[in-house]
């Protein structure tokens, strides 16, 4: 523990590129009780903050004598597992990690079928170390800055401080993540998802509604593009017939860009009706990208690399296409012309497929790259912790820096390219659906 | 791992909150960049492209009445040279019709002066042949006054006188 936090220094001291995109959670393998032991000892070496002893008051409030949940019932794997650390960091959160055991708290928006509406800050949970809360309210209780539910319907309702979150296996050997309270150990579970368990989420007892980290970024995108971009409007405005000069010559080669090379080549004479959702989609995505590439806050949020956020993003081009589909687009999806009957029938369902994969593969391929660049990035920094032997070896962990810095340097290179290569290709082949669905006939 | 993969994999869980928030402040993004920014950049954007346009048309055109006009001031600068290589003909022309006439005056004139002079000597000679007539009329009575006056002392003086005076007259 005293090792990780030391080569944590050394990374902060080594390379202020690498930033929050790690931090932490390097010691997610250790379980609660480890952290009742060692709050103390690794407050004073480190952070020295108050935060932790409150933490441990709470933790201690719970009477030890009665059961046996100690949150440590075992763990799938000791040391630094990066798949997990890399996972905690794309994935959304309800609190804003800044550094350390600092969080800033976001609005969390709970909704229960069973209890109804929560609305609170994120700091009603008592947030201490590693994001996790000390209190559990109406069953919520905050796990590393998200927020989780309890199973259990007996556990009671209100503030109630819990004494440790750690995890469980099951028999299968799967973790859960657990609470202590009372002496007994409660199940958590995550928020409602929408993909039936495939993805291994689910319809659970509650959904959240938060300005989680994502959602913050995205309104702080918002307000930055749309305070950018007013202020371009308004200099074209007051120096018309002028040269474009500062943030209006910084976005006039962009905005032509997206107009000569996108629109005008796909959408011809139309142009200028899609021209405002390209440049939407285009500046919305690009925007989430680059913020995602700040290693610190307000940056590091994963947004475009979250796949319900591409989902709405497809599902925008998805009605903007066929909602401008013309006679002659909705007549080759659904009966080609100029093919025999029977090849119609194969046509017809490809087609129609087509208008889901279309939108679909958008919708995946911007997941997929920005998710794959932040995983690569983290893993890259986790080559410390893998060499270091968790902290365990000072060289091994030399190694690590050595071998991370100059390859994650070389991945936020590429990650910055890929950040303007995806919003410029989602909004190429946006261009190229609402073209091919406008498209008159000339036969 | 296997299920801990899935367990811990939340970014590819459609979850409806972000699904929520995501659509919500892309459609207010939308409409709002659309209506303050993009529509009015792009309009901006048109308009430029237009008086670019209409500039580049108009030094255009400019060009073309300046090559215009250029041509047009060679031909008139032709048509002036010309003008004067006629002028200076016509002159030339008129300078030698001049002279000409001018000899020919002087020509007749002369001829006038000659045949002036012709008549006025054939008058003269006419004159002088009437004068000499008369004198040699003169003449002849002088002789014959001095004929008369010697009066015959012979025949052979007589003749030899005559002859004399005869003599004398030719001599004249």
């Amino acid at each position: 523990m005293r090792n990780i936090l030391l080569i944590f220094a050394l990374i902060f001291s080594t390379s202020g590129m690498l930033l929050a995109q790690d931090h932490d959670h390097a010691d997610h393998s250790d379980d609660a009780t480890h952290q009742e032991e060692s709050h103390e000892a690794h407050d004073d070496h480190e952070h020295g903050t108050a935060a932790h002893d409150e933490h441990s008051d709470h933790a201690e409030h719970g009477d030890h004598e009665h059961g046996h949940c100690f949150c440590d019932s075992g763990h799938a794997e000791e040391g630094f597992i990066v798949s997990e650390t890399a996972f905690h960091h794309i994935g959304d959160a309800n609190a804003f990690h800044v550094w350390g055991d600092l969080y800033i708290p976001l609005p969390c928006i709970l909704y229960a079928p069973d209890h109804g509406w929560n609305v609170m800050m994120a700091s009603k949970f008592d947030m201490g170390g590693h994001g996790n809360g000390a209190l559990a309210i109406d069953r919520y209780v905050i796990v590393h800055g998200g927020v989780m539910r309890i199973e259990d319907e007996s556990f009671p309702m209100g503030e109630v401080a819990i004494e440790c979150i750690g995890h469980e296996i099951d028999e299968e050997g799967s973790e859960h993540p657990i609470v202590g309270y009372n002496g007994n150990c409660y199940q958590l579970e995550s928020k409602s998802t929408l993909d039936q368990g495939v993805f291994g989420g689910g319809i659970t007892s509650y959904y959240d509604f938060s300005i989680t980290k994502n959602v913050f970024t995205m309104l702080l995108v918002f307000v930055l593009l749309l305070w950018m971009f007013t202020s371009v409007a308004k200099a074209y405005k007051k120096r018309r017939g002028q040269a474009p000069r500062g943030m209006q010559g910084l976005m006039e080669p962009v905005i032509l860009f997206i107009q000569d090379e996108v629109a005008k080549p796909f959408l011809g004479a139309k142009y200028g009706r899609y021209l405002p959702f390209l440049l939407s989609i285009f500046f919305f995505i690009l925007g989430l990208n680059l913020i995602g590439q700040v290693p610190f806050f307000p940056g590091s949020a994963n947004v475009t690399g979250n796949l319900g956020v591409t989902f709405v993003l497809a599902l925008f081009t998805f009605f903007v296409v066929n909602f401008s589909g013309n006679k002659h687009y909705w007549e080759h999806v659904f009966w080609m012309p100029g093919v025999p009957a029977w090849v119609k029938t194969i046509l017809t369902p490809v087609e129609f497929l087509g208008l889901f994969i279309k939108p679909f593969t958008l919708m995946l391929r911007l997941f997929a790259n920005i998710t794959a660049g932040h995983i690569v990035i983290i893993s890259f920094v986790g080559l410390i912790f893998i060499f270091g032997n968790s902290g365990e070896s000072v060289g091994g962990s030399t190694v690590g820096v050595l071998a991370s810095v100059p390859l994650t340097m070389f991945m936020m290179a590429i990650e910055l390219l890929v950040a303007f290569i995806q919003a410029f290709v989602f909004t190429l082949l946006a261009a190229s659906y609402i073209g091919a669905a406008i498209e008159e006939p000339h036969h | 791992m296997q299920s801990l993969f899935l367990a811990d994999f939340t970014v590819i869980r459609p979850e409806p909150g972000l699904i929520f928030w995501t659509t919500v402040i892309f459609a207010i993004f939308w409409f709002l960049m659309s209506k303050l920014a993009f529509k009015p950049i792009a309009k901006a954007l048109k308009e430029r492209e237009n008086d670019i346009q209409g500039s580049l048309d108009e030094a255009k055109k400019a060009r073309e009445e300046m090559a215009n006009l250029k041509s047009e001031n060679e031909a008139l600068l032709a048509q002036a040279q010309e003008e004067r290589s006629n002028i200076l003909k016509e002159a030339k022309a008129a300078k030698e019709s001049i002279i000409n006439e001018a000899k020919n005056k002087a020509k007749e004139e002369a001829k006038k002066i000659v045949t002036n002079a012709k008549a006025e000597i054939e008058n003269q000679k006419k004159a002088a042949i009437i004068d000499l007539k008369n004198q040699i009329g003169n003449f002849a009575l002088e002789i014959a006054e001095k004929v008369i006056d010697r009066e015959l002392k012979s025949q052979s003086e007589h003749e030899q006188y005559v002859n004399d005076l005869v003599k004398d007259l030719d001599l004249n």
